[in-house]
């Protein structure tokens, strides 16, 4: 947490669980998360896909599936307001205006019989109770904002006739339209062509400096959040396994998952046909409940402690860089 | 669907209770001659349009013995002219029966082949049936069947013949959709591959999987069959007096509608049980079959 | 193109119901000329009233004739009322139009909330509570849907009349009560099938991205179901809207019997009583295209309608 101390913080979470439920059991997507959230910051949130970083996301945001029971306590504090526990209109009053999030595939998740300027019109009428007009004007102004040419014509347009890009900007503009103070960004560029991602991250972080936005930046990759991240959270099975000031992280890996995780990044400097190194095995089942650290399978370095107690998140130094392992990496 | 929509492969309660209804039914039109009940065509001028449970007791005449053996009671009461309305009933649901379960014998057997071989050999004949069929899918239903029968004879065995031509385009639609899915399946390549002929393999392995899916539509046509029967009539255009059916009697009915509606009521009721246990005993059978080959 | 051959298929197929409704008023026995002779008619009457007709051609050559007349407009004289049976026709077909659109229009009224609710709540009591009385409703024959709102809301409840029919342009009012309980008593019935192809299509829009990410908008359930959900599920839900219309011009014939209102169905009935074959050849042919044409019309529309297939050609993406 930089600069923590004076001010609350925007975002605060406490000990957040999320149990899905599935035909085969009880999976538990989120198992346990906290951490803080400050105006301003960027964090980076990396994971391998199923670590639960999506449904996180979700949570935050209370879009969860029916039938998922959140830990009873479980705090999400935004704004001083504890969402877990405001009724669903109060909600709905928050989402979409002061916290917003952009959704991983845009062909997808932007409706394809509406015209795309009505889908950003809509949630500025619906929050912000201004006539069409001047919503609509907003709305040019804001894609000129990110960056699409031609707004007029786009207004008009479908989703199926813009680019992958320019279907991405869209979604940001829809969670941008009211001004939210936390932007949460569902893996923005996974779905989309190599040539636009760096554009698209770009984008985001341009606005967010603008804009001084909080920031969740969600995805697999820990190279995007690279120079783009005021903080990383590293997650694994549904557990925030290491976190720290991204260029803390990246100096001084202490957590085994993370390190392969950076291993596992190709480098333009490796020769030509070296091997991918991967990480070996597979995420765990999360509907069992196994003794232990949950990487500890496919860890390299695993010892015998690993197997049989679960190490908690426990932090060092100033700023703090928490980490969750018995053996870490000599650090500073 | 309907709430006995079961989690587990079982036939429900409804199926069973539909299944009952029918069975009551089936039963005593077959027996109808045997039941204890007034001739379905004796008039009572003394009972008209009587509520159900009237017995005719204070009508006959004083002497003892004619008493006791002339005195019943009107279960479901009567008609118009005093008809007693259980043995109309009765003999009703041999018309609506006869057509119900006859006409979708034509089509199934019909139509079913003839979906089934234009899903297997396609190419011009499979054009040449399914343009056939959607020139007879073409005439809106009861118009045809009005035009024809009236110029051909209202008598039974018209109105079966022609119903059951005009379910042929249903049933072909369905063979053909279930023929076009299986062929296209491993076990039928598999049997091309042993050298079987086209013959064995409609025999074999075709037709044994289409008929199911085809007797469980039978079932909803049978239905719908009740239900055009009962209309045609109820216009008077159905099988013509003196024989008693269904919407015959509901149309007697419509005079006393105010005063005594049970006289079209009841056996609008008693089509209406009928005309929904098809519909469920077809609705559950699909169900159950649906969900056996889903655990595969 | 695929319009031309839906074309030349409307085409075929108009043709072919033109045959067969020729053949089939012509070749079935009740001769006609028996009737307009009547029983006082020797054998020499009857050929005269037969090459009058034009009875003792060949079959073939007096389809040709009276296609050639049919296009031109002349349908013949009903030997009934000796009136031009267009004319006949013209002045009842609004009866039924308007029948059939208000009671489809009816059925949609009934069959929207309670598909778009059942979707949304899917599974649940009322869900189920809908699709039980949905079954029990189709399980009912109009005529007997009929006489069951006769009883309820001209006997009972004595709130409107149970026959009698009233041109809109003499009293606006009155016309649209004669029109309520026939409406009703189709749509009552026809409102399921639509009901349950709208429940269908938006269980499955329902699952899709684009209505979570409304969700994210903070928007309430309601603008959610209808704003975003009801547009991409009502496709098959617009088709089988219009398919049912042409369907319906069948059924009406019992409506309007029932409620005696002065439409084709009734004309239809009456013709076929007197054997009015000229009649019932116009009508049959008429009905029957007015099917057809409808469910082509349906057809087309749907690759209109829908967005992605419209911008396909003009539009690279």
């Amino acid at each position: 947490m930089i600069a923590a101390g004076r001010k609350k913080p925007l975002l605060s979470v406490q000990n957040v669980h999320a149990f899905l439920s599935t035909p085969r059991g009880s999976i538990r997507a989120v198992d346990g998360i906290s951490f803080t959230l400050e105006r301003g910051i960027t964090l980076g949130l990396v994971g391998e896909s199923g670590c639960g970083k999506s449904m996180l996301a979700r949570t935050l945001m209370g879009l969860l599936p029916q039938a998922t029971v959140v830990g009873h306590d479980a705090t999400i504090e935004f704004r001083g307001q504890n969402l877990l526990k405001l009724p669903a209109k109060k909600l709905r009053r928050i989402i979409g205006k002061d916290m917003a999030m952009v959704f991983q595939d845009p062909m997808t998740s932007l409706n394809p019989v509406v015209k795309v300027g009505h889908q950003i019109t809509e949630v500025l009428i619906h929050h912000l109770r201004i006539d069409k007009q001047t919503a609509r004007e907003r709305v040019l102004t804001l894609l000129e904002e990110v960056g699409i040419p031609m707004p007029n014509r786009r207004f008009e347009q479908y989703p199926h006739q813009l680019s992958g890009g320019l279907r991405q900007r869209v979604a940001i503009a829809i969670a941008l339209a009211c001004e939210p103070q936390l932007l949460i960004a569902d893996e923005p560029t996974t779905a989309l062509d190599v040539t636009v991602q760096a554009e698209i991250l770009d984008l985001l972080k341009r606005l967010q400096e603008e804009k001084q936005m909080a920031m969740i930046l969600i995805t697999h990759d820990l190279g995007v959040v690279a120079g783009r991240t005021h903080e990383t959270a590293v997650m694994y099975a549904g557990k925030i396994v290491e976190q720290a000031p991204t260029s803390k992280l990246f100096a001084n890996v202490c957590m085994p998952y993370t390190r392969a995780l950076l291993d596992a990044i190709p480098r333009l400097t490796d020769p030509p046909h070296t091997e991918l190194r991967a990480i070996e095995g597979q995420p765990p089942d999360l509907s069992e409940n196994v003794p232990g650290c949950r990487f500890a399978p496919r860890c390299q370095w695993v010892k015998s402690r690993c197997r049989t107690e679960e190490p908690l998140l426990r932090g060092f130094g100033n700023p703090q860089h928490q980490f969750a392992c018995w053996y870490p990496f000599a650090g500073s | 669907m309907p709430a006995n929509a079961t989690s587990t492969a079982r036939l429900g309660v409804i199926f069973w209770l539909a299944a009952l209804w029918l069975s009551v039914v089936l039963i005593s039109a077959a027996t109808a001659g045997w039941w204890s009940v007034p001739p379905f065509d004796r008039m009572d001028w003394n009972n008209l349009s009587a509520l159900p449970g009237t017995s005719n007791s204070g009508t006959v005449l004083q002497n003892t013995d004619e008493l006791k053996k002339n005195e019943y009671i009107y279960w479901l009461g009567t008609d118009t002219m005093g008809r007693d309305i259980v043995s109309r009933l009765i003999h009703g649901a041999r018309i609506s029966l006869a057509v119900g379960l006859c006409s979708p014998l034509i089509g199934f057997f019909l139509g079913g082949l003839l979906g089934c071989l234009a899903g297997y050999f396609r190419g011009r004949f499979e054009s040449l049936i399914v343009a056939a069929m959607d020139i007879i899918l073409a005439f809106p239903g009861l118009v045809l069947l009005l035009v024809i029968t009236f110029y051909l004879g209202p008598n039974l065995k018209n109105l079966v013949m022609t119903l059951g031509f005009l379910t042929i385009p249903a049933f072909s639609r369905v063979a053909r959709a279930k023929t076009l899915a299986l062929a296209d399946q491993e076990f039928v390549q598999a049997a091309r591959l042993t050298g079987a002929g086209n013959l064995t393999i409609l025999v074999r392995e075709i037709i044994p999987n289409i008929i199911i899916p085809l007797a469980i539509y039978g079932l909803i046509a049978v239905a719908f069959m009740i239900m055009v029967e009962g209309a045609l009539s109820f216009l008077g255009l159905g099988v013509p007096a003196p024989t008693p059916s269904w919407g015959g009697m509901i149309a007697e009915g419509r005079e006393v509608l105010d005063e005594a509606p049970h006289v079209s009521m009841i056996p609008a009721g008693v089509m209406f049980l009928t005309v929904l246990s098809f519909n469920l005993l077809g609705d559950s059978l699909r169900n159950f079959a649906e969900r056996r080959t889903s655990q595969l | 193109m695929v319009i031309g051959k839906k074309l030349l298929r409307f085409i075929f197929v108009v043709l072919a119901v033109t045959a067969v409704t020729f053949l089939m008023v012509n070749i079935l026995p009740g001769d006609v000329s028996y009737i307009i002779g009547g029983e006082t008619a020797t054998s020499e009457d009857i050929q005269n009233i037969r090459r009058d007709l034009g009875l003792d051609r060949h079959i073939v050559v007096r389809y040709v004739a009276w296609m050639g007349r049919v296009v031109r407009g002349d349908l013949g004289k009903s030997y009934l009322s000796r009136e031009p049976v267009l004319d006949a026709i013209l002045r009842r077909l609004p009866v039924t139009l308007e029948l059939l659109i208000i009671s489809q229009l009816l059925a949609l009224l009934l069959a929207l909330p309670a598909g778009i609710f059942s979707a949304y709540r899917s599974n649940s009591l009322v869900d189920r509570l809908v699709s039980i009385g949905g079954f029990a409703t189709i399980s009912i024959p109009s005529f007997v849907m009929a006489l069951v709102t006769i009883y309820l809301f001209s006997i009972k409840l004595r709130w409107l009349p149970a026959t009698g029919y009233t041109p809109f342009f003499e009293g606006p009012w009155a016309n649209i009560k004669s029109f309520v309980l026939p409406a009703l008593s189709i749509a009552l019935i026809e409102w399921v099938v639509l009901m349950r192809v709208l429940r269908s299509d938006m269980i499955t829009t329902l699952q899709q991205n684009y209505i979570l990410m409304a969700k994210a908008k903070g928007l309430p359930p309601w603008k959610i179901l209808i704003g975003h959900a009801l547009r991409p599920s009502s496709f098959t839900l617009i088709t089988v809207f219009g398919i049912q219309i042409g369907r319906l011009l069948g059924e009406a014939v019992i409506v309007e019997t029932i409620f005696a209102l002065p439409g084709i169905g009734r004309l239809l009935i009456n013709a076929i009583y007197a054997r009015d074959y000229l009649m019932v050849q116009a009508c049959v042919l008429l009905i029957t295209l007015g099917y057809v044409t409808i469910n082509s019309v349906v057809d087309l529309l749907y690759a209109i309608l829908d967005p992605r297939i419209r911008t396909e050609a003009s539009n690279a993406g």
